[in-house]
């Protein structure tokens, strides 16, 4: 009679539920909503994190910046996608059409076109912020690797969407970045033909273009993004700020990752979120006159992070300004934690205090050098006229880039002898100076080169023929 | 069973080889497929083909003549010999006009110049402005735009007679 209820069989929902939470759910609404954000956060930081790495002037906020402007690019990547066709010459109506007639068409376009400039500016940062604090030296030489192949796929995804609007300005300057790819020695017209799907800048490159900028690329970021973030935990979590000529190790001071350190990423992605969207509203992404082959705008410049490369192919050979100086400038900032190892200043800006006086000295001197090289090179050093029999490689190419090289290393010595500078300050003195160096030549390209690349001062600018 | 010749190379070293031998022949494969299945494809009738862009009288001696479409140049001699000059400047790719008044190319992306036979009279182009296989037939010109010709000095043998 009195037979023992049996216990309830749990519902369908309630065996759904618990497999999603094996743990159970806490029974009060801000227990469950910390549980859902908590188990998130905690895959990407670690549970406690070092109070003096938080602060401020320390990282900038410039690696969670750079990943915010990846999550904005993505979200409104996707959705540019469904009014985008990429064939010539819809691709240019579909971008009329998007900023005139789709629903906050404009703005979407204009926050992609904005974050995808910015993140250049930060990703650079980033690194320079890491460089000067020494923070890829042992054990983080890895992820300084996998950042600046990162910020390699960032040029690769600006230059490819680059082309994308199929207007005149996007038409030019692809066409002059992608003619650097000819002059690569012995497999450069192969190499050319196969990028551009033909002879010149044409329909099956803009598919190119396209496929690579939504698949291939955004796909290899995401992946390097991931390993990024899990190197930083796995390495230890981010390097400890010291000021300079302090030796002993900082005292350990740990605080939970929840609130504090989300608390801070969560305002400042708010803050930065805010500011994009305003600067989106006010500010629109260029547009042009429809692509025209025939008809070269005076002057064609590449896009504005090429320019200080645009620069150097005034002064030098193509074969040495295009591909010797880039490929040996990206193959020394790969090397730099190999040769930089002194992991005792890890944390301190600019290594010393010598190190501090160093580098404004090397700014100073290349703030002065580079306008007075590039005046000299423009009006006054004619090799091709002086050594008219010999090849131009060697008259423009090798011959400048010796009388540029020689000066450096007689400041290298100069540094290293008059100021008794440690490996790692010269090092900080000679990447200074170059870093400084290309800056100016961007400048010099974005905003003193008028039509037939003249030099004009910016005030004096004749207007763009097209 | 009788014992193997005792050989240098052990079956399973022998195996490891082969697999390794044929993993790689595979990657190849693959890469070679890949590649070439993104080599570009041209489109009959359009630039890459034979152009006529009209009769040897429709150009006078001492002229020059663009071809849009073509992507070329027609530059008459003085002694009526003909030239298909690639309107695409051997620096970095831009189109370079003809200027009448100065007579010569000039582009507007780098201030490259070049005489009427293409040659490079100001840098950074490298070198001349490359040229079109060109033949005449009954009085006819016919272009070659499939064929680029690079060249490092103008010389007479470029130069097409009717």
């Amino acid at each position: 009679m009195d037979e023992p209820i049996p216990p309830r069989e749990p519902s369908i929902f309630e065996r759904m539920r618990n497999r999603l939470t094996p743990e159970g759910i806490p029974s009060d609404d801000r227990g469950r909503m910390r549980m859902v954000m908590d188990s998130l956060i905690l895959h990407i930081h670690p549970a406690k994190v070092e109070v003096s790495s938080m602060k401020w002037t320390y990282t900038w906020g410039l690696g969670g910046l750079a990943a915010l402007l990846m999550m904005i690019l993505g979200l409104t990547g996707i959705v540019l996608l469904n009014n985008y066709t990429p064939s010539a010459p819809q691709a240019y109506l579909d971008i009329l059409e998007i900023n005139a007639n789709v629903w906050f068409g404009e703005l979407i376009r204009n926050l992609h076109h904005w974050s995808a400039n910015l993140l250049i500016v930060v990703a650079v940062l980033h690194l320079i912020r890491v460089f000067l604090t020494g923070a890829y030296r042992p054990p983080r030489e890895l992820n300084w690797l996998v950042g600046v192949a990162m910020l390699l796929l960032v040029l690769a995804a600006n230059f490819t969407g680059y082309l994308l609007p199929w207007d005149q300005l996007a038409y030019w300057a692809i066409t002059v970045g992608t003619s650097i790819i000819g002059y690569v020695p012995l497999i450069g017209q192969w190499l050319s033909r196969l990028v551009l799907g033909g002879p010149e800048v044409g329909a099956n490159t803009l598919l190119n273009f396209y496929s690579m900028h939504i698949s291939f690329i955004p796909l290899a970021i995401f992946g390097l993004m991931s390993y990024h973030f899990w190197r930083v935990r796995k390495d230890g979590g981010l390097t400890v700020p010291k000021s300079a000529g302090q030796t002993e190790e900082p005292k350990p001071e740990r605080v939970t990752t929840i609130p504090h350190l989300v608390h801070r990423e969560l305002i400042f992605a708010l803050a930065w979120t805010a500011a994009l969207l305003i600067f989106a509203m006010l500010v629109p992404a260029s547009l042009e006159g429809i692509a025209n082959p025939a008809l070269s705008p005076n002057p064609a410049k590449a896009p504005w992070y090429f320019m200080g490369l645009q620069e150097l192919l005034l002064h030098f050979h193509p074969l040495v300004g295009a591909i010797v100086i880039p490929s040996l400038a990206i193959l020394g900032i790969f090397m730099l934690p190999f040769f930089d190892l002194n992991t005792a200043s890890v944390g301190v800006y600019f290594r010393s205090q010598r190190g501090r006086s160093l580098t404004l000295l090397a700014v100073g001197l290349s703030l002065i050098a580079t306008p007075i090289w590039v005046l000299l090179d423009e009006y006054v050093l004619n090799w091709t006229l002086w050594l008219p029999t010999w090849n131009t490689l060697l008259s423009n190419g090798l011959i400048p880039l010796a009388v540029v090289l020689l000066p450096l290393f007689l400041l290298d010595s100069w540094v290293q002898n008059s100021f008794h500078a440690d490996t790692e300050e010269r090092v900080l003195f000679i990447a200074a100076f170059l870093f400084t160096a290309f800056i100016v030549l961007t400048l010099i390209g974005i905003f003193f080169r008028g039509p037939g690349m003249s030099l004009y001062l910016p005030w004096n600018m004749p207007a763009p023929t097209h | 069973m009788s014992d193997a010749p005792s050989s240098p190379v052990s079956r399973r070293d022998f195996l490891k080889a082969a697999w390794m031998f044929l993993g790689g022949l595979a990657t190849l494969e693959t890469v070679g497929v890949f590649i070439a299945y993104l080599q570009p494809r041209l489109a009959e009738g359009e630039f890459g083909s034979v152009i006529t862009p009209g009769k040897v009288d429709d150009f006078p001696p001492n002229s020059v003549t663009h071809i849009p479409n073509g992507r070329f140049y027609v530059v008459r001699t003085g002694d009526g010999g003909f030239l298909a000059i690639y309107h695409r400047c051997t620096h970095l790719g831009c189109t370079v006009p003809w200027d009448q008044t100065a007579q010569k190319f000039i582009c507007p992306c780098h201030n490259s110049q070049f005489d009427r036979q293409g040659v490079v009279e100001n840098p950074p182009a490298p070198r001349p402005l490359d040229l079109f296989a060109l033949t005449i037939e009954n009085g006819e010109l016919k272009v070659d735009t499939g064929k680029i010709i690079q060249r490092q000095t103008f010389e007479t043998a470029q130069v097409v007679y009717p």
